[in-house]
């Protein structure tokens, strides 16, 4: 085995730091560990998306992600009392089923990437590479190219936001 | 540099990891986290894609997909807490009025 | 000389090590700066009380700074029966840890930052909303109901105003054309205006939402001791507490710093660009000696000897400073940091004669103003700037229209 590079050896950290804390979210008992597990699995994926030079995108993902959603988690768990849902049984009964179709779905996934590994580089090479910054980049792309689904994502989340509000209010009859 | 395959084997596992937990679980807010772990799968891979492609379509289409989850999340958590106020439980399987 | 050049030649051909020495200075001026901001809200607060504050260890109290941490430290360590035991002591590490990172992106002065990075602002917003997480999680391993309550209360106050933050950076960053902190503070440099004076309203709301953010007077009612028995933190005591402490006065200090930065112009001389006020530049020497005149002064009348000694002692350190700071060169050299501390502290006597003043916000008032009026208020804040910023240089439809990466 070559020697690994500093960001090859940092993929490979980070990548097994987000597998084993993906797979702590969905044994724990205690729901609060696993949104401790899954902020730590978002942080391994935002440390992802940084060594492939999208900064942008792994600051919209602490900021949204981790910041946001993860605190939404945790103010319904807390307001949700699972107190009694702790002392269930955890895993359906046709747990085995589930393991074993999902592991035959990564076998044939991974199986494909293994066949087809040689083949990921673009067909025709860029013609040139700006040496604009990322977010200039992905100014652009959200503000002029992708415009109209820029607008239909803030109309749902105008929906979601309205729905939300209306679905968790308490009836005052 | 590290090989665009490695970043589809990372997208694959944490793929598998958040189905078996949609599939296994019975507390409904750990499947919804689970959901957030498929999504983060799918975000990696476009991630990848848009490096290998040297264009930011790729990373454009992970922030909608980002912006959607964050508007699953909120509709999803507001049903479980008009869920709980209904019949005081988040367990799938008790969630079962509409069975024949 | 040469020495001097062999010691640059390692230090920029090793940029970790750099980096290194960077961080381990700034944590400890920090942390020093930290323990003296606690003794300075204590004496402007009993000051603007009509009362002396503390005045017992060492002279006028300076001691104390010293004399807290340690009393903290030798304190029994208390875990509340039925408490979650991992994150009851993993909380206050995580707001510590947050509040402690974000001095990595902040320009101190020109040549001194500890990571220049192009989206400093987002990495700022980014990391500074993970101390929410040290508030939810301490108010929820205590198993308790009123740490809960407040932990709750202050986590939905932070989210509120982190998007009213949010909003008022924008119109910076409309100017700045940049998310790099340095960048911002040159282009005040370039402009010969701090952005203060172009962006009023975007200040005032970063100010009321930076409040907010540090859960300072007025909207301290999520860990007031007279509300709920002091919200998050109750069950903590000794260590623990001391680093829950440490957080909120290093988030005050930050918040400082950030704006200072984005909109007092930073690390820049005021009127830096107007030659004939070159003047100013010996500021320094002028504070110094007022501060040593101040000092002896107050120290005349001292009643027991050895404190008057230790502070003529001082007041003659500080006039040695002043003159020493005469010198061109020297005053040159410090100018930068010298600024940027002077209205970082101004900020913060004005975080603490906030405290001493405004009556506390009820809980629903406070929503109210961050969602009602100040969300909207940013809105209209970006949106008047975007239309001046375009109509005033034309640059908004400029030839970067077609440019994508790889098109």
């Amino acid at each position: 085995m070559s020697w690994l590079s500093l960001p090859q050896i940092t993929f490979l950290a980070l990548s097994a730091m987000a597998l084993v804390s993906g797979v702590l979210v969905i044994t724990r008992r205690n729901a609060i560990h696993s949104v401790i597990c899954l902020i730590v699995t978002l942080f391994s994926v935002a440390g992802i998306f940084l060594l492939t030079h999208a900064e942008f995108l792994f600051a919209v993902q602490i900021i949204l992600y981790v910041g946001g959603i993860m605190v939404l988690f945790l103010f319904v768990i807390m307001l949700v009392n699972l107190d009694v849902a702790a002392k269930q049984a955890q895993f359906s009964s046709h747990w085995l089923v589930a393991v074993l179709t999902a592991g035959a779905l990564t076998a044939e996934l991974a199986y494909g990437i293994y066949l087809g590994r040689q083949e990921f580089k673009p067909s025709t090479p860029p013609a040139f590479i700006l040496p604009i910054n990322n977010t200039r980049g992905i100014a652009v792309g959200l503000f002029q190219t992708y415009t109209l689904p820029l607008e239909i994502a803030s109309l749902l989340l105008l929906v979601a936001m309205v729905g939300a509000v209306v679905m968790a209010k308490r009836k005052f009859e | 540099m590290i090989p665009v395959s490695w970043y589809l084997y990372l997208g694959a596992g944490l793929f598998t990891i958040g189905t078996i937990g949609v599939l296994t679980r019975r507390n409904v807010i750990i499947i919804l986290m689970s959901i957030e772990l498929i999504l983060n799968a799918v975000n990696i891979n476009l991630v990848a894609f848009s490096q290998m492609f040297h264009s930011v379509d790729g990373q454009v289409f992970a922030i909608f997909v980002i912006t959607d989850a964050a508007a699953e999340a909120a509709v999803g958590l507001g049903l479980i807490i008009a869920l709980f106020r209904n019949k005081e439980t988040v367990n799938a399987d008790e969630i079962d009025l509409l069975k024949w | 000389m040469n020495m001097l050049n062999t010691v640059t030649q390692f230090l920029l051909a090793h940029p970790l090590i750099f980096a290194t020495i960077k961080i381990l200075i700034v944590f400890n001026v920090m942390s020093a700066v930290l323990m003296y901001i606690v003794y300075m809200e204590r004496k402007v607060l009993a000051f603007m009380q009509a009362r002396l504050g503390p005045m017992r260890v060492g002279p006028w109290g300076v001691l104390q700074a010293l004399a807290d941490p340690i009393k903290l430290m030798l304190k029994e360590d208390i875990v509340p029966a039925g408490a979650d035991k991992a994150l009851f002591l993993l909380a206050p590490v995580i707001s510590v840890a947050a509040a402690f990172t974000v001095f990595s992106a902040i320009p101190f002065t020109s040549s001194f930052i500890i990571s220049d990075i192009n989206i400093g602002i987002l990495f700022i917003l980014a990391v500074s909303s993970l101390g929410i997480y040290g508030i939810i999680l301490g108010g929820w391993a205590s198993n308790s109901h009123y740490p809960l309550l407040g932990a709750l209360r202050s986590a939905a106050q932070l989210v509120s105003y982190e998007v009213a933050g949010g909003m008022a950076i924008v119109g910076v960053l409309l100017i700045s054309n940049s998310l790099s902190l340095r960048d911002i503070v040159l282009k005040q440099q370039q402009m010969g205006v701090w952005n203060v004076f172009i962006q009023p309203v975007g200040f005032f709301i970063y100010l009321v939402a930076a409040i907010a953010e540090t859960n300072r007077s007025p909207f301290d009612l999520p860990e007031a001791e007279s509300e709920l028995t002091a919200g998050f933190h109750t069950e903590y005591s000794g260590f623990r507490f001391s680093l829950f402490f440490m957080a909120e006065y290093t988030a005050m200090i930050l918040v400082s710093c950030i704006a200072v930065t984005l909109f007092w112009g930073g690390w820049l001389r005021p009127f830096s660009s107007i030659h004939a006020l070159d003047f100013l530049d010996y500021t320094p020497v002028i504070v110094f000696l007022a501060a040593a005149v101040a000092i002896v002064l107050g120290a005349r009348k001292n009643p027991v000897p050895m404190e008057k000694v230790v502070l003529f002692a001082i007041a003659a350190a500080f006039v040695l400073l002043g003159m020493a700071l005469a010198i061109p060169v020297v005053a040159a050299a410090i100018s930068g940091i010298f600024w940027f501390s002077a209205k970082v502290f101004i900020f913060l006597y004005a975080f603490i004669w906030y405290r001493g003043t405004f009556p506390r916000y009820r809980y629903d008032q406070l929503m109210n103003l961050g969602w009602r009026v100040m969300i909207p208020l940013g809105l209209a804040n970006v949106i008047v700037t975007a239309a001046l910023s375009y109509y005033l240089t034309h640059q908004a439809v400029s030839a970067a229209a077609p440019v994508m990466m790889g098109r």
